[in-house]
């Protein structure tokens, strides 16, 4: 019997079509692993399931949802909530100062009567029975098959567990009817993630669907009674999962990316590692960036190449520039230039021939409210004294410089503006991120660090902003870390690239590998001989 | 999973009642006070002051920091007081009903404060603390304009004896009708072998600290209460878990300052005199101060304590002037430690608030990372132990 039925369901962001007429059907009872790239709708789609404010503070979305033979759609999560529909996040929502069993039970307490809600008639003066709180939480946690104290405070858990009491607080509600999962194991060791398979496969057996959103393959297969695979919006495969075929992993990879084999890449590749020497030698290197963390990640860059670095989002692939211009706390080891590199100290970086181009435009990358100019000197400026002119010793700064090194760039780059006096946040994002480009050349970096530097600019301004990273690199001999969360432009650039997973460089390859191939490395899967 | 005893981080906790401890323990024989005199003077402290602390406690539950603002309760107590005190003129209803009756002048104003203070924070969050001080000090400014203006203008004074002599505005200083109303009640003299003289305490006063104190433990435990926590832990998860944040936060502020009025009128009772312009000014302060002290901090606070630190902090205050006299010949040394002390009290918990909180991050992070390497070394093993 369906319990979920999607019927043509659309949704674009002012013009931008995220959703392209997705249907498909759900059983009680069954597992739907839901499959796809960063980008491909599938958040967007679970947000119009649970009826998240994004949805209709944008205009709503085309078509009808169908839950249990009733056409619904969801203005607030709660309502989402009350109809049976249990969400896990990604991101933990739990309390921490609380034992398993209150985050567990929380705002839905199990309450007696006293004297005072007795005579007032209050639902909320009553007490609160632990013990019967404590007992209901033991029997949901028992129900996943993991053994855990219900009076555990969740401070004082491994991580691992968190997962696990977030999915007992959904089942622990008794009208929950579907289970949307995002990303459950990307957080668990292996043991955990096959005591949570077992898990979801013991909830289905209960008679309650699942939707499991997950970039491990593996487990998708594992688990799920049925896969769908979405990609730029359409729902590109819908099978049973025993119907996929032989090597259905490499389908399912294949599938996501949808890219044949022979695309453009970097003609220009080359293989530096032999003739160069190594630049910048990362190992073990730790990040504490908080949906980005980095967890024990090595790798070396040769001098004079262009190194890229590719991932899933909240894999950690930002973590790692960040983490070594001292952006976030880190620990780890890292040689540059043959001498240990200070970590946690960005001024020191960038005094070592350092320059870092933030993914967060906005917030780190510029100064808003300063004209153009201000913005290109700035840390040369701080670092190196670039337009400063001393008065009795007391530094000034010197606009006439400050102008003409703006000049430069906004020639060079092709800045779109009415002079270097420009206020930055009147300017386009392309034009932007060329700022904060020429606020990084301005430098004259022995590495550079890119993080991004394409995201949220349109199709031209991308191109220009590659040519001026390729150029720089040609011209100048300057070594550039780029970090892309776009696999085609990654490949179009770099000379090798790092595919980063759950923290870790997974694994380094030449832009000429199959791109199906980096999405099952994206994916943590590494396997020798599936064909593709 | 039973919680282990952790010696360090308890002596961390409590680094502050220890230091005030020691820095009591030398001033105590040099103020040469006797201990029966000191400790009927701690004992009517506690009466006189504890029940204001245990305002500061609810807002604290609910994750706001320090309510600076129970000073709004306090002048809706002075208000409270200030018309009972006019309207009763002649009536022969005793120091109690005179009590029960600004009390219940108070209540509405107290509510009605609270509410906007409430609504005040949530528009400040995360910066609660300092919002609601300076909040205190607006409000004075009305408080202020209220009793040398519109009493005696707008208002009609009757009781010339609370009337400034031009006509309108209240006195400075007004001595009450209600004075020792609560504490005259039930005086219970308890003779301590040892010493000289029967030990004097206000019983009546007790009892009611005793029920503000049942009604906090009493409050923990509904699914309010609950519901205060989990706000107080997290407001994002408390939201998500479909609480009315905004609501349980104005809430919290409102009881906070409904209990602060009903503590000013016991405090006010107690001294037997009203200090109508400045009263309330040190109100806020002298609490968060006696809350600190017992070891409370701006994200957690117990009954214990609000005991540990009146007594303390307040002991402090009594043996100060005599023993600064003692080291310096002059008593007004010790009366200058009083606000000294107090505002150094606060900005050390703020600031190993900060700190503390920084350290919990710091063992997240360590603690994340074992475990990712303990997983991997587990791992590692098992995969060698396969293949043999």
């Amino acid at each position: 019997m369906p319990l979920l039925e999607i019927k043509n369901v659309s949704k674009d962001f002012d013009g931008n079509v995220v959703l392209k007429n997705i249907s498909f059907v759900l059983d009680e009872g069954k597992v739907l692993g839901l499959c796809g790239e960063n980008g491909a709708g599938k958040s967007t789609l679970m947000n119009i399931l649970f009826g998240m404010d994004v949805i209709h503070e944008t205009g709503g979305f085309q078509g009808e949802v169908i839950l249990d033979g009733e056409s619904v759609s969801f203005k607030t999560p709660v309502e989402a909530l009350n109809a049976g529909i249990g969400m896990v996040h990604q991101e933990f929502s739990l309390i921490p100062g609380f034992t398993a069993a209150e985050n567990i039970l929380l705002n839905r307490e199990i309450t007696k009567n006293n004297i005072v809600s007795s005579v007032l008639r209050s639902e909320k003066l009553k007490t609160v029975d632990m013990p019967a709180v404590f007992e209901s939480a033991q029997q949901s946690i028992d129900a996943l098959g993991i053994k855990l104290p219900a009076e555990s405070v969740v401070s004082e858990l491994p991580v691992g567990y968190k997962q696990f009491i977030e999915i007992a607080r959904e089942i622990n509600k008794d009208n929950v009817k579907l289970l949307i999962l995002d990303e459950p194991t990307a957080v668990l060791t292996e043991s955990e993630a096959e005591t949570l398979l077992h898990s979801i496969r013991s909830i289905a057996a209960r008679g309650i669907s699942i939707i499991f959103i997950s970039h491990r393959l593996r487990e998708v297969i594992e688990a799920c009674d049925q896969v769908i695979v979405m990609r730029d919006g359409l729902i590109v495969a819908d099978y049973p999962t025993d119907e996929i075929g032989e090597h259905p992993i490499g389908k399912i990879a294949s599938w996501m990316t949808g890219r044949t084999v022979g695309e453009s890449v970097a003609d220009e590749a080359r293989d530096l590692t032999k003739e160069k020497k190594i630049i910048l030698s990362v190992k073990n290197l730790w990040v504490d960036m908080p949906g980005e963390s980095v967890e024990n990640a090595t790798f070396d860059v040769y001098e004079g190449e262009i190194f890229g670095i590719a991932g899933l989002a909240g894999q950690g692939k930002l973590g790692i520039p960040n983490g070594i211009m001292g952006i976030y706390p880190s620990t780890g080891e890292v040689i540059f230039n043959g001498e240990p590199h200070e970590l946690n100290n960005p001024r020191k970086a960038q005094q070592n021939g350092f320059a870092f181009v933030s993914e967060d435009r906005r917030g780190v990358g510029l100064l808003l409210d300063e004209p153009i100019s201000w913005n290109i000197c700035f840390n040369a400026m701080q670092i190196q004294g670039l337009g400063i002119k001393k008065y009795l010793g007391i530094p000034f700064r010197h606009e006439p410089t400050m102008n003409e090194v703006a000049d430069k760039y906004i020639d060079e780059l092709q800045i779109r503006c009415t002079g270097p006096q420009q206020k930055v946040s009147n300017l386009s994002g392309g034009n932007q991120q060329k700022i904060c480009l020429a606020k990084a050349f301005c430098m004259e970096p022995k590495i550079l660090l890119v993080s991004e530097p394409t995201r949220g600019i349109d199709v031209g301004a991308k191109e220009l902003v590659l040519d001026a990273l390729r150029r720089y690199n040609k011209e100048r001999g300057t070594t550039i870390v780029i970090v892309s969360s776009e696999l085609e432009e990654l490949r179009s650039i770099a000379d090798r690239i790092a595919v980063v997973t759950e923290g870790m460089v997974f694994d380094i390859l030449p832009p000429s590998t199959k791109s199906a191939y980096f999405g099952l490395l994206m994916s943590g899967e590494k396997i020798e001989g599936e064909v593709i | 999973m039973v919680k282990k005893f952790d010696a360090k981080s308890f002596l961390r906790s409590m680094l502050v009642p220890i230091l005030f401890l020691i820095v009591i323990s030398f001033a105590i024989p040099l103020s040469g006070f006797t201990s029966s005199h000191l400790i009927k003077e701690v004992m009517t402290r506690l009466a006189r002051d504890s029940f204001l602390a245990v305002a500061l406690i609810i807002p604290i539950l609910a994750g706001m920091g320090i309510n600076f603002a129970i000073s709004l309760g306090a002048m809706s107590a002075q208000i409270g007081v200030i018309m009972s005190q006019n309207w009763l003129i002649g009536e022969k209803i005793g120091g109690i009903g005179g009590l029960l009756v600004a009390a219940l002048i108070a209540l509405p104003i107290a509510i009605g404060l609270g509410y906007f203070a409430g609504s005040v924070m949530n528009k400040a969050r995360g910066r609660e603390m300092i919002t609601s001080m300076i909040l205190a000090f607006l409000v004075t400014g009305f408080y202020q304009f209220f009793v040398l203006f519109i009493c005696g203008k707008v208002i009609p004074i009757t009781n010339k004896e609370i009337l400034l002599s031009r006509g309108y505005g209240i006195r400075n200083t007004i001595r009450l009708e209600t004075a020792g109303a609560f504490d005259d009640l039930l005086m219970v003299k308890v003779k301590v072998p040892g010493l000289m003289r029967p030990i004097e305490f206000p019983f009546f006063t007790y009892i009611l600290i005793a029920l503000a104190c049942i009604f906090v433990i009493w409050f923990k435990r509904t699914k309010l209460g609950q519901d205060f926590r989990s706000v107080g832990q997290s407001q994002r998860v408390a939201n998500s878990a479909g609480l009315h944040v905004d609501q349980i936060r104005v809430q919290s502020v409102m009881i906070s300052t409904v209990l602060a009025m009903f503590g000013q009128l016991i405090f006010l009772q107690s001294i037997g005199t009203m200090n109508v312009y400045s009263g309330t000014d040190q109100t806020s302060l002298f609490a968060a101060a006696a809350i600190l002290v017992g070891g409370a901090s701006v994200a957690k606070a117990t009954i214990p304590n609000i005991f540990i630190g009146v007594a303390l902090f307040h002991t402090m205050f009594i043996v100060m002037p005599n023993a600064g006299k003692a080291l310096t010949g002059n008593p007004a040394i010790g009366e200058y430690f009083r606000s000294f002390i107090s505002y150094g009290v606060v900005t050390l918990a703020l600031v190993m608030h900060a700190w503390s909180r920084a350290k919990a991050r710091d063992d997240e992070r360590k603690r994340l990372r074992r475990d990712k390497t303990d997983a991997a070394e587990a791992a590692k093993k098992a995969s060698a132990e396969n293949t043999p």
